[in-house]
C-alpha cells in the first residue's frame, strides 16, 4: 500500500502551468468556502434559539445585497474561465516543429508508430524537451489517451483523427491510461510514457527494428491499392496530384475551402464524394472497409511526406520519386 | 425542543379521525388502484426506497472491490456492477426521488388543491416506473449490462455483449413516467392554486418542482429518441453512431448530454426546494431573497439546456465549442451560488434550532457548496482536460447528487414525516443518523478528489498501487455512510407504530400543508383555503409568549 500521495508527477511545461491554475481554483474555492462556512457557523452559534443576542435591524432591501454578491461571484468566475480557456487554447495549438507520432487504440491496447517506422505497444518513448504531437484514432470503440503527469488527455475516436501535443520536461517513466470506458479490460489498457534524454532516445530509435519508415510503407501501399494509377505520374484520368498538397488550402467544388490536413486526406480516401476538389470529376471510389486504420495512417504519412515537393503535371513520368 | 412544545392547537384531537391512510379502505386493491396523490406518493416512496437499496448494494460491492486491487470480482462483473449502480441510482432513485414522493404528496397540499390535475395519469406514471424498474432488474438478473449508465456508442450499439436493448427499454419507459409527472405538476401549478395563492405566494418547493417539471417535459423526449436510435443501430445495423456504418459517435454524446445535463438539474432543483422550506422554518425567519431564489431556479432550468458539451471537452469537439460551453457553465454556476448565499443569509438574526431536518439542511448547504465549487473546476477547460473521466468527476457529482440531493431527500423525509404519517420520529436517533451520513459521506468522497487529480480513472476494476491508500479511506467512509443510511430505515419504521402522535403542525410551520390534519384527509382540506400572505411569515418563537 502506497502512502497518501497528494500530487501526481509534473513532467511537462503544461503540467506546471496546470498546477498553478489548480492552486488558483483551490484558493478561490477556499475563500468562498470559508466565507459560507464561517458565516453559517457564526450565525448558527450567535443566533441559536436560546441566545439572547439583539436581533433588531434586519437586512431590509435584499436586492442590493443580491446584486452585490451576484456580481462579485460572476467576476471571480470569469477570471478563472479566461485562465483555463487560455491554457486550453495552448494545448490545442501544437508548435510547427512538433514530431508526429501515430497512435491507434483498439480493444485493449495502444499501438504506436514513430515516423521512422519504429513500432511499440502500450509504451511511448519520447525525447525530453522536444515537442511531440500525437495523432490519435481508434479501430473500434472510443478510447482515451491519458497522461496524468502531463495533465492532458484526448479521446481517440473511430473514424477520426484527434491530436494531442506536449513537451516533456522531466526524464522518467510516467503512467499511461485509457480514460474512456471501452469494455472488459478497460482498466488494463495502459502502460507508460518513457521520457528520455535526446541521445538516449536516438539510441533507442536506432536499436529498434529498422523497417521502412511510415512514409515509405505508405508509398508502397499507394501503389498496391492502385492510388498511383490515377494520382501518380502515369495517371490516365484527371485526378489531383498530391505533391505539395499537404497543409495547403484546397478549393472545393461547392465553393468552400478546406486545409488539406490528416483528416482531409483520410476522409478523401474513405469518402471521396464528401469534399470534392474543385475542377475534378468525382470519379474516385470509396475505400471504406478496404483499408484499415494502420494502412490509412501510412498513406497519410506518405502524402504528408510529399508536402515539400512540386508536381510537374506537364511532363508525365519526369517527377522525382521519393527515395526508397 | 420544538417537537415537544409546539403541537398545533391544544384542543385538537390527537389523531385525525378521517385520513387518507384509512379513508377509502385499507385493502391492497384500494392502494393499487388509488388515485389519491398522497397514496401514490407512498407507493413511490416504497418502490424508490427499494431501488435505493439495490443501487446502494451495488455501490457497496464496488467499494469492496476497490479496497485491494485487483479486487474480488472479474472485470466483467465489476463493469456490470457500476452500470447497475448508475442506471438504478440515476433513473430509479435520483430523478423520481423528491418530485414523485414529496412533490406528489405536497404540491396539492401546498397550493391548497384537492389533488393533482390528472390523478389517473399520476397512477399510470407509477405503474410505468414499476414496470421499467422490473425490466431493469430482469436485464440485470439474466446477465446485466456493461456499458455504464452513459451508454456511449459505438461501444453500446455494436461492441457490448450485455443486455443493452433491454436496459434501454427500461430507461425509455421510466422516461415516460417522468414526462407524465412533469406534465401533471405543470398543469396543477398553473390551474389548481387556491384563491389568493398567487405565483409569488407559492412556496419555493413548488417553484422548484415546477422548474424541474419543465426540464422533464422538454429534455426527456430527447433521451427517448436517442435510446431508440441506439437500439436501432444495435438491432437493425442502421448506421447512426458507428463510423464503420457511416455514423458519428459524437452525435450520441451530444444527444445524450442534451438530456443528461439538464437531468442533473432535475435531480438537484427539488432538493433546493426542500432546503428552502426547512431553513426558514428552523431559523424562524422568512426566506432571504425569495424572488432571487425563485428566479435562480428558473434561470437554472433554462441555462441548463445550453451547457451539455462541457461533458465533451476532450471528446473531439471544436476549440470554439469548448470555449463557449465552458463560459456558459460558469454562467450557470451563478444562480446556484445565489441560492447558497440566500440560505446562509436566512440564518442571520434568526432563532435557530437544530432538529434533524435542519441538520440535514445545513449538511446539504455545506456539501452542495463543495460540489458546486468543484463544478467550477471541471467546467474549467484546461483543468477538465486533466480530470475528466477520473475520480475527480466522480467525487464532484457525488457531492452534488449524494451529498446534496440525498441529504435534501432525508431532510425532507424527516421534516414532512409527521405530516405524512401522523407520527413523530425519534429526534436523537435522527440527529445521530444525520451526523453519521455527513461524516461518512465526506470520508467516502473527499479522497476521490485527490485520487482524480492523481490520475485514477473511472470505471477501473483495478488500479496502480500508489492509489490504494486513498481508496481504502474511501471504502472505510462508505461503510460509515451505509450505516448512516440504514439507521433511518429502522427508526422511521419503528416510529410508524410507536412514534408520538404529531398533531397537525409540530414544527409550527407556515405552509398550507400544515394547516390540515396529520395525516391529511383524502380531500386534503375540509374547506378550500384562502391565501392572504406570502410564504414563510415566520415569527420568532418566544414572541407569542411575550405578547
Amino acid at each position: 500500500m502506497g502512502s497518501l500521495q497528494l500530487l501526481p508527477p509534473t513532467a511537462s511545461a503544461h503540467a506546471a502551468d496546470m498546477d498553478w491554475l489548480f492552486a488558483a481554483l483551490l484558493g478561490t474555492s477556499a475563500f468562498i468556502l470559508l466565507l459560507v462556512f464561517g458565516l453559517m457557523i457564526l450565525f448558527c452559534v450567535r443566533y441559536r434559539k436560546n441566545s439572547k443576542v439583539e436581533r433588531g435591524n434586519r437586512l431590509g432591501r435584499t436586492w442590493r445585497v443580491e446584486v452585490a454578491w451576484t456580481t462579485a461571484t460572476f467576476i471571480a468566475f470569469l477570471g478563472l474561465y479566461f485562465w483555463g480557456a487560455g491554457l486550453y487554447v495552448d494545448i490545442h495549438s501544437p508548435p510547427k516543429d512538433a514530431t508526429d507520432i501515430y497512435v491507434v487504440g483498439k480493444q485493449w491496447m495502444w499501438k504506436i508508430e514513430h515516423p521512422g517506422g519504429q513500432r511499440e505497444i502500450d509504451t511511448l518513448h519520447v525525447p525530453v524537451g522536444r515537442p511531440v504531437r500525437l495523432v490519435l484514432t481508434s479501430e473500434d470503440v472510443i478510447h482515451d489517451f491519458a497522461i496524468p503527469a502531463f495533465r492532458i488527455r484526448q479521446d481517440a475516436l473511430p473514424g477520426r483523427y484527434e491530436t494531442l501535443w506536449f513537451t516533456p520536461t522531466e526524464v522518467g517513466d510516467y503512467r499511461l491510461f485509457c480514460a474512456e470506458f471501452c469494455g472488459t479490460w478497460h482498466a488494463r489498457m495502459g502502460g507508460s510514457v518513457v521520457v528520455m534524454e535526446p541521445s538516449d532516445f536516438q539510441r533507442w530509435l536506432d536499436s529498434q527494428d529498422q523497417g521502412p519508415s511510415l512514409a515509405q510503407e505508405g508509398e508502397a501501399l499507394f501503389r498496391s491499392y492502385g492510388c498511383s494509377g490515377c494520382h501518380g505520374d502515369a495517371g490516365t484520368v484527371h485526378a489531383p496530384r498530391l505533391e505539395g498538397l499537404f497543409g495547403r488550402p484546397v478549393p472545393l467544388e461547392d465553393g468552400r475551402t478546406v486545409i488539406a490536413d490528416d483528416r482531409y486526406i483520410r476522409d478523401s480516401i474513405l469518402m471521396p464524394k464528401a469534399e470534392i476538389a474543385a475542377g475534378y470529376p468525382p470519379i474516385m471510389p470509396s475505400f471504406v472497409g478496404q483499408i484499415g486504420e494502420d494502412d490509412l495512417l501510412k498513406l497519410v504519412a506518405y502524402i504528408k511526406s510529399l508536402a515539400g515537393r512540386t508536381a510537374d503535371t506537364t511532363q508525365a513520368g519526369s517527377v522525382e520519386r521519393p527515395a526508397q | 425542543m420544538t417537537t415537544a412544545t409546539v403541537t398545533g392547537k391544544p384542543d385538537e384531537p390527537v389523531v385525525a379521525t378521517r385520513n387518507y391512510l384509512t379513508e377509502g379502505g385499507v385493502t391492497l386493491r384500494s392502494w393499487l388502484l388509488t388515485r389519491d396523490h398522497k397514496r401514490i406518493a407512498i407507493l413511490y416512496t416504497l418502490s424508490i426506497t427499494f431501488f435505493f437499496f439495490v443501487g446502494g448494494a451495488a455501490a457497496t460491492l464496488i467499494r469492496l472491490n476497490l479496497v485491494t486491487p485487483p479486487g474480488i470480482f472479474t472485470p466483467d462483473i465489476y463493469n456490470r456492477l457500476f452500470t447497475l449502480h448508475g442506471v438504478i441510482m440515476v433513473w430509479f432513485f435520483l430523478i423520481p426521488s423528491i418530485p414523485n414522493t414529496m412533490g406528489n404528496f405536497l404540491i396539492p397540499l401546498m397550493i391548497g388543491a384537492k389533488d393533482l390535475a390528472f390523478p389517473r395519469l399520476n397512477l399510470l406514471s407509477w405503474y410505468l416506473y414499476v414496470g421499467a424498474g422490473l425490466l431493469a432488474l430482469f436485464a440485470i438478473l439474466i446477465g446485466g449490462v456493461d456499458t455504464g449508465w452513459t451508454f456511449y456508442t459505438p461501444f453500446s450499439s455494436l461492441y457490448s455483449n450485455g443486455y443493452v436493448v433491454l436496459a434501454l427499454a427500461a430507461v425509455l419507459a421510466v422516461g415516460f413516467s417522468s414526462i407524465l409527472t412533469g406534465l401533471n405538476f405543470i398543469v396543477t401549478t398553473h390551474r389548481m392554486r387556491a384563491p389568493g395563492m398567487t405565483w409569488y405566494r407559492l412556496p419555493v418547493f413548488v417553484w422548484s418542482n415546477y422548474a424541474t417539471s419543465v426540464i422533464m417535459v422538454l429534455a426527456t423526449p430527447v433521451l427517448a429518441i436517442t435510446l431508440i436510435l441506439v437500439a436501432a443501430e444495435r438491432l437493425l445495423k442502421v448506421g447512426i453512431f458507428d463510423p464503420a456504418l457511416g455514423g458519428d459517435p459524437l452525435l450520441f454524446q451530444h444527444l445524450f448530454w442534451f438530456y443528461s445535463h439538464p437531468a442533473v438539474y432535475i435531480m438537484i432543483l427539488p432538493g433546493f426546494g426542500v432546503i428552502s422550506e426547512i431553513v426558514p422554518c428552523f431559523a424562524r425567519k422568512p426566506l432571504f431573497g425569495y424572488r432571487f431564489v425563485v428566479w435562480s431556479s428558473i434561470a437554472i432550468s433554462i441555462i441548463g439546456f445550453f451547457v451539455w458539451a462541457h461533458h465533451m471537452f476532450v471528446a473531439g469537439i471544436s476549440l470554439y465549442a469548448g470555449l463557449v460551453f465552458s463560459l456558459l457553465s460558469y454562467v450557470i454556476a451563478v444562480p446556484s451560488a445565489i441560492k447558497v448565499f440566500n440560505w446562509t443569509a436566512t440564518l442571520h438574526k434568526g432563532w435557530i434550532s437544530f432538529d434533524a431536518p435542519m441538520l440535514y439542511a445545513l449538511g446539504f448547504i455545506g456539501l452542495f457548496t463543495i460540489g458546486g465549487l468543484t463544478g467550477l473546476f471541471v467546467a474549467n477547460l484546461a483543468f477538465d482536460v486533466h480530470v475528466t473521466d477520473t475520480y475527480f468527476v466522480v467525487a464532484h457529482f457525488h457531492y452534488i447528487m449524494v451529498g446534496g440531493m440525498v441529504s435534501a431527500y432525508f431532510g425532507g423525509l424527516h421534516y414532512w414525516w409527521p405530516k405524512v404519517t401522523g407520527r413523530l420520529y425519534p429526534e436523537w436517533w435522527a440527529r445521530i443518523a444525520a451526523l453519521l451520513i455527513f461524516f461518512g459521506f465526506n470520508l467516502t468522497f473527499f479522497p476521490q478528489f485527490i485520487l482524480g487529480y492523481l490520475g485514477m480513472e473511472r470505471r477501473y476494476y483495478s488500479y496502480p498501487p500508489e492509489f490504494q491508500a486513498w481508496n481504502i479511506l474511501s471504502s472505510a467512509g462508505a461503510s460509515v455512510l451505509a450505516a448512516g443510511y440504514a439507521l433511518p430505515f429502522f427508526y422511521l419504521g419503528w416510529s410508524l407504530f410507536r412514534g408520538k402522535r404529531a398533531g397537525s403542525n409540530p414544527w409550527a410551520a407556515t405552509g398550507l400543508e400544515w394547516q390540515t390534519s396529520s395525516p391529511p384527509p383524502t380531500h386534503n382540506f375540509d374547506r378550500t383555503p384562502t391565501v392572504t400572505r406570502p410564504p414563510y411569515q415566520y415569527r420568532p418563537e418566544p414572541e407569542p409568549q411575550d405578547v
